[in-house]
């Protein structure tokens, strides 16, 4: 099992100083977070794609690159790669490229967006997100498994006998995984290419996860890439740690009362109880985060948002440490415990390249 | 055969003549079903009660608790009387939020009897000014017959017209009710469009 932090790269006032990190400060300390990330013995790193202040993180594959050159082993994803609003082909050949760059530790995750103007921005129509995240993935499927491409769309200019540069690392392109709070046509569109699917799962009641994952390992199943508890699946946890559970909730609260996904809204302690926040020890973080099993069944990677809402850089790696040292180690050996037999790991470069190899050739 | 009738009700007073409206509006909707030989089987929804989770959602994009609880009594009715006192010249605010949360087309085609309440009846066309356009924009089926009572309808010499025209009202209703097809409302998680469909756009 997979376990990682993934980060937006919000540019964040701390409510507690008022102080406000500089876009060429976020960006860096981004970097910091993700070197300790490999350090504390984590498995990914997931980056956002944003095109609006506040978020100073709209080029994801410059700073995985940039992450690759000077680590050694942690897996560099994305949470999320607009599938929407990013021309497909420029999609295939910079996570290509990247790949190759960053010897196969790569994979990604796709989205839709959040943001109504961005569509616009980039010339295209918010009514038309289903559609465009159906069209465009269906072509970069394409400019990565078939060397020259002949294609017409709704969505883009056509492509006539276009071959997508580099081609991906040994043939294999990077396991893709589709992310969706809601939206059944995502989980749907996961199923039938046998690919990942990630439930953002925080800032949202569990119900709305379990009916996603639901639906996505039946329609898995339905499609043929295997039984249902064989889908891959991915969820997001948030997550303040302090040794004693009521110190936890003293030095969140400041940040989670004017955060900007949910702040002046629910208190700290109903959200807990609402969405997967958990706010306290250790201890509880991972008897919660053993809990999400209960919902969708053996799954195969767990990212956690640690560095939003203005939470100080210090601040942030204090909570890897315990992260790393306290938890994740517990959750490997229960996880691992728990998991039902015949359940897959989550793909690597590795693994595909090797199922690759033993697939029987057609001559 | 029992029909679910659902009174939403934004008063906020306790009593609240808001409240009592409605109350009349769906004993009288009992009455014209069991006239048919149905009854009502009449859930209430104070959304004084809803304020908070209904603020919470604004914020959060979910509903909690006892407001999802609402939405699916909404979404499950054959039937809705929805009555409001007049503010500002319109339903309330705290009206309209419950109504901005239910999902897109979760009233379409649901029977609908609209009412108000205001000390004084110069605020009655809100019925027709504010509350019909949003339920047309709702897609919901309103009865031609909307009620309003002013303080002075609770008392006095018009008060018998005032009771005819409630029963006017839930006498139609009742009829939409009667004639429509219960919903079955549609899961998108059971019946997922499939791929190939998605696919040719």
């Amino acid at each position: 099992m997979h376990f990682g932090i993934f980060t937006v790269g919000d540019v964040t006032t701390d409510p507690t100083t008022g102080y406000t990190p500089s876009e060429h400060e976020r960006i860096k300390n981004t970097v910091t977070i993700a070197k300790k990330a490999e350090e504390i013995g984590l498995d990914v790193v997931a980056f956002g794609q944003h095109h609006n202040p506040p978020f100073a993180a709209s080029s994801p594959t410059t700073t995985m690159a940039y992450v690759a050159a000077q680590t050694e082993r942690i897996l560099l994803s994305t949470a999320t790669t607009l599938i929407t609003t990013t021309d497909p082909v420029r999609i295939a050949e910079d996570y290509a490229q990247l790949q190759h760059l960053a010897d196969g530790r790569v994979d990604l995750m796709l989205g839709r967006g959040n943001t109504g103007p961005v569509y616009p921005w980039f010339g295209k129509d918010i009514r038309d997100g289903i559609p465009l995240a159906v069209e465009n993935y269906a072509l970069l499927r394409r400019l990565w498994d078939e060397d020259v491409v002949t294609w017409e769309g709704k969505f883009r200019t056509p492509l006539q006998g276009f071959t997508s540069t580099p081609r991906p690392l040994d043939g294999v392109p990077p396991f893709v995984w589709h992310g969706s709070i809601r939206s059944p046509e995502i989980a749907e569109q996961a199923a039938y290419y046998g690919d990942g699917f990630f439930s953002n799962h925080i800032f949202w009641p569990a119900s709305h996860t379990k009916q996603m994952v639901a639906l996505y390992r039946r329609r898995f199943e339905h499609y043929g890439h295997g039984t249902a508890d064989q889908a891959i699946v991915g969820l997001g946890g948030q997550v303040y740690m302090a040794k004693n559970s009521q110190d936890a909730i003293a030095e969140f609260r400041p940040y989670f009362d004017v955060a900007p996904v949910y702040g002046h809204g629910p208190s700290l302690e109903d959200f807990m109880q609402q969405t997967p926040l958990t706010v306290g020890s250790p201890q509880q973080v991972i008897e919660r985060t053993l809990g999400f099993r209960d919902y969708v069944g053996d799954y195969q990677r767990q990212l956690f948002l640690m560095d939003h809402a203005g939470l100080p850089l210090t601040t942030v790696l204090k909570q890897l440490d315990l992260l790393g040292s306290e938890v994740v180690p517990v959750l490997r050996k229960e996880f691992a415990a728990l998991r039902g037999p015949g359940v897959p790991d989550a793909p690597t470069h590795e693994s595909l390249l090797a199922a690759r190899q033993t697939e029987p050739v057609a001559v | 055969m029992t029909r679910s009738i659902v009174v939403v009700s934004a008063g906020l007073a306790n009593p609240s003549s808001t409240r009592l409206l409605a109350d009349q509006l769906a004993t009288a909707t009992d009455l014209a079903l069991r006239g048919h030989g149905d009854a009502a089987d009449i859930i209430v929804i104070e959304l004084r009660e809803l304020a908070h989770p209904l603020a919470d959602h604004l914020l959060t994009g979910f509903a909690s608790g006892a407001l999802a609880e609402a939405i699916e009594t909404v979404r499950h009715a054959d039937g809705l009387i929805a009555v409001t006192p007049v503010f500002a010249a319109s339903y309330s605010g705290l009206f309209k939020m419950f109504f901005e949360v239910l999902e897109q087309d979760l009233l379409r085609g649901k029977p609908i009897l609209l009412a108000a309440t205001a000390g004084t009846a110069r605020h009655s066309l809100v019925l027709e000014h504010a509350m019909r356009p949003l339920f047309s924009y709702l897609r919901a089926i309103t009865v031609p017959t909307a009620v309003f009572a002013a303080t002075e309808d609770f008392g006095g010499t018009g008060s018998g017209a005032f009771t005819e025209r409630i029963a006017t009202a839930a006498g139609e209703l009742a009829d939409l009710v009667l004639g429509s097809r219960r919903a079955v409302p549609s899961d998108p998680f059971e019946d997922v469009t499939p791929f190939d469909q998605l696919l040719k756009g």
